[in-house]
């Protein structure tokens, strides 16, 4: 299926595309070619902001393929973020090579730290870029077909869903602050160098992870528009909507929730392995029950069942936290729980309810 | 699950759950000696009860004999603590789960009319279409002209071309329910069960209903289970009476009405 006729219909999806083009051309240019004087320079710290905004779009956008479509409201997501992030920052660990504290050529230094004698078997491979990839995108995305698989063939649905995914993303944070775990514990891992030979500290390194984000979310928002205007899409409001009458016309509602569930945690995955290169640590701190909670939030500000609402809400809420934080950080959960109570009360289609027709209910 | 039909689907390489049909016997569905206890109560005790290939039936008796109970049971819905329910001679429908049971060849149309409100008339009857309904084929499915003239041709059978664009919860009760006994059609079941069609219905949707189902007659095997008795007399030619979850009695509506001991039981409510 091309481009355009997954884009057919999709107003709000093309102005969004075409924005999110826009500002992967203008703000590397930004950046990179107008000097730091003129007051059009785009500093380096805005344009990994940006880039870190963009990966967490692309998360929203995961969420809101189960949430808004399946009817799966996941409070877990963020641990499949977390999971691709920690490939990814295995990777990157793995590339520090003996530039580490210890200056030891086969271990990260956490593991000299703790006198470790060996690489654990599971760290292997980690050395290779397109194995990290993959492992970023597979590892999520196994677990959460699995996880997914045992939980709703025994048709655990509504909030007792909500909680046990909620439970997952709270159990692999106790597991990963655990040292032996082998994921650098407390402290995570941090201290990368460089990603495929680019110095991570240079700007033509952020511009590059800027533009890989926004291609990121381009493809990952295309696949989950194509999915959701397929019959797959259709039959997936409908178990929304009327789970045991899809059963009923000969669905298996458990392997299609499942295998959606799956490919949205797949994205998540992507989406935590653009995230660790550009804010330069990953630890267990991720896997925080809190998190998830709060990307729900971004969805929701942005409206359900939308995809590109997904993107306005996670971008707008994160400028939110950005400025919000700066001046008064302690009451930015508090700022979250009110724009939550707001938006349920006043906004419930989101701000993309505001003007778009919403499609596919 | 799985069971017994698909550990002997080797035998039968390439053949789905609806191929293995057996119905020699010209009788399509055997439920025999079953018990549904619900907390000590017994909703179906001991039940037997038999529908030939093509025939129309309706099933009635007073609140609590167990007709919806049953269709549970047939459907996967509800596992019986005794008894067996077959289709067709071969495929036993205890070891199915509900999409099994659905692809084997068995509609339901519920008691509330269940339609998915948000989609369109069409596609509602493009996701009950048979088909291979995997994950991976049905994302890949299009819809060929076939399958459109199949579309069109149920459109007519129920009445709704002129909504076929509409979203399914703008129906009224009458159309929704229509609308679910053209989902059945869609998934070209051997057996419609289907429950209260014509609750809250208008006298005129009523008379529409009965012709529907009628004209389903002889191509697939209907059991209505309906509350409504001048409604049961238009279309039945056989009626089961079912009382405190077993079969009361069995024969032709004139029959059964005077029946002493179904007078006794509708008089004595």
């Amino acid at each position: 299926m091309s481009i355009a006729n997954a884009l057919r219909g999709d107003t709000g999806g093309q102005v969004m595309l075409s924005v999110l083009l826009v500002v992967t051309i203008l703000v590397p240019v930004l950046n990179l070619a107008v000097p730091e004087t003129s007051m059009w320079h785009v500093s380096t710290y805005t344009l990994t902001l940006l880039g870190k905004y963009l990966s967490f779009a692309l998360l929203a956008v995961a969420v809101d393929l189960v949430w808004g479509y399946l009817g799966i409201l996941s409070l877990g997501h963020g641990a499949f973020f977390a999971l691709g992030g920690y490939a990814m920052g295995m990777y990157l660990m793995r590339q520090v090579g003996d530039r580490g504290v210890y200056g030891n050529p086969d271990l990260p230094d956490f593991m000299v730290f703790l006198n470790w004698q060996e690489l654990p078997w599971f760290w292997h491979g980690f050395d290779l870029f397109w194995f990290a990839v993959l492992m970023a995108v597979l590892v999520p995305g196994v677990l959460a077909y699995l996880f997914g698989w045992l939980a709703f063939r025994s048709r655990v649905t509504g909030v007792y869903l909500s909680i046990i995914t909620q439970a997952l993303t709270y159990a692999l944070m106790l597991a990963f602050f655990r040292n032996e775990m082998g994921f650098g514990g407390n402290n995570g891992l941090t201290d990368f160098k460089d990603l495929l030979g680019f110095d991570l500290q240079s700007d033509v390194t952020r511009n590059g992870l800027f533009i890989a984000s926004a291609a990121a979310l381009a493809l990952g928002y295309l696949a989950c528009r194509i999915i959701v205007d397929s019959r797959l899409g259709r039959v997936a409001v409908a178990i929304r909507d009327a789970e045991s009458r899809t059963r009923f016309i000969g669905y298996r509602v458990e392997r299609i929730k499942a295998a959606i569930f799956g490919f949205s945690a797949m994205l998540a995955g992507l989406a935590g392995a653009l995230y660790v290169p550009q804010v330069g640590i990953i630890n267990p701190g991720e896997f925080s029950p809190l998190n998830s909670i709060e990307l729900v939030i971004w969805v929701a500000v942005g409206g359900r069942a939308t995809l590109y609402g997904a993107v306005v809400g996670a971008i707008l809420v994160n400028y939110g936290k950005t400025a919000f934080t700066g001046i008064f950080p302690e009451a930015w959960l508090f700022a979250l729980g009110a724009l939550f109570v707001l938006v349920t009360l006043f906004l419930p289609r989101g701000i993309a309810g505001l003007r778009l027709p919403r499609r596919a209910g | 699950m799985g069971g017994q039909v698909e550990r002997w689907q080797y035998l039968n390489p390439g053949k789905t759950l609806a191929e293995t049909l057996d119905i020699s016997h010209t009788t399509l569905l055997y439920v025999e000696g079953v018990t549904v206890s619900f907390d000590g109560f017994r909703a179906l005790n001991d039940l037997s009860f038999y529908v030939d290939v093509g025939e129309l039936r309706c099933v009635i008796g007073p609140n609590g004999a167990g007709k919806t109970t049953m269709m549970d049971v047939v459907t996967g819905k509800t596992r019986p603590d005794q008894g067996f329910v077959f289709f067709g001679q071969s495929i036993n429908l205890l070891e199915l789960d509900e999409p099994r049971i659905a692809q084997a060849g068995i509609g339901r149309k519920f008691q509330k009319p269940t339609v998915f409100e948000q989609h369109a008339v069409t596609e509602n009857l493009e996701l009950a279409m048979a088909g291979d309904k995997r994950v991976w084929p049905t994302f890949r499915a299009r819809l060929s002209g076939e399958q459109r003239d199949r579309i069109d041709e149920v459109l007519t059978i129920v009445g709704l071309t002129e909504q076929a664009r509409r979203p399914a919860g703008a129906l009224s009760h009458g159309q929704k329910q229509w609308l679910e006994i053209g989902m059945l059609l869609m998934q070209n079941p051997l057996l419609l069960l289907v429950d209260e069609p014509v609750a809250g219905m208008t006298h005129q949707e009523m008379d529409r209903t009965a012709e529907l189902l009628l004209s389903l007659e002889g191509k697939h095997s209907v059991v209505v289970v309906e509350h409504d008795m001048d409604f049961v007399r238009s279309i039945a030619k056989r009626v089961t009476v079912l009382h405190q979850g077993a079969v009361l009695a069995e024969g032709s509506m004139d029959e059964v009405q005077h029946d002493p001991r179904v007078v006794e039981v509708y008089l004595g409510e």
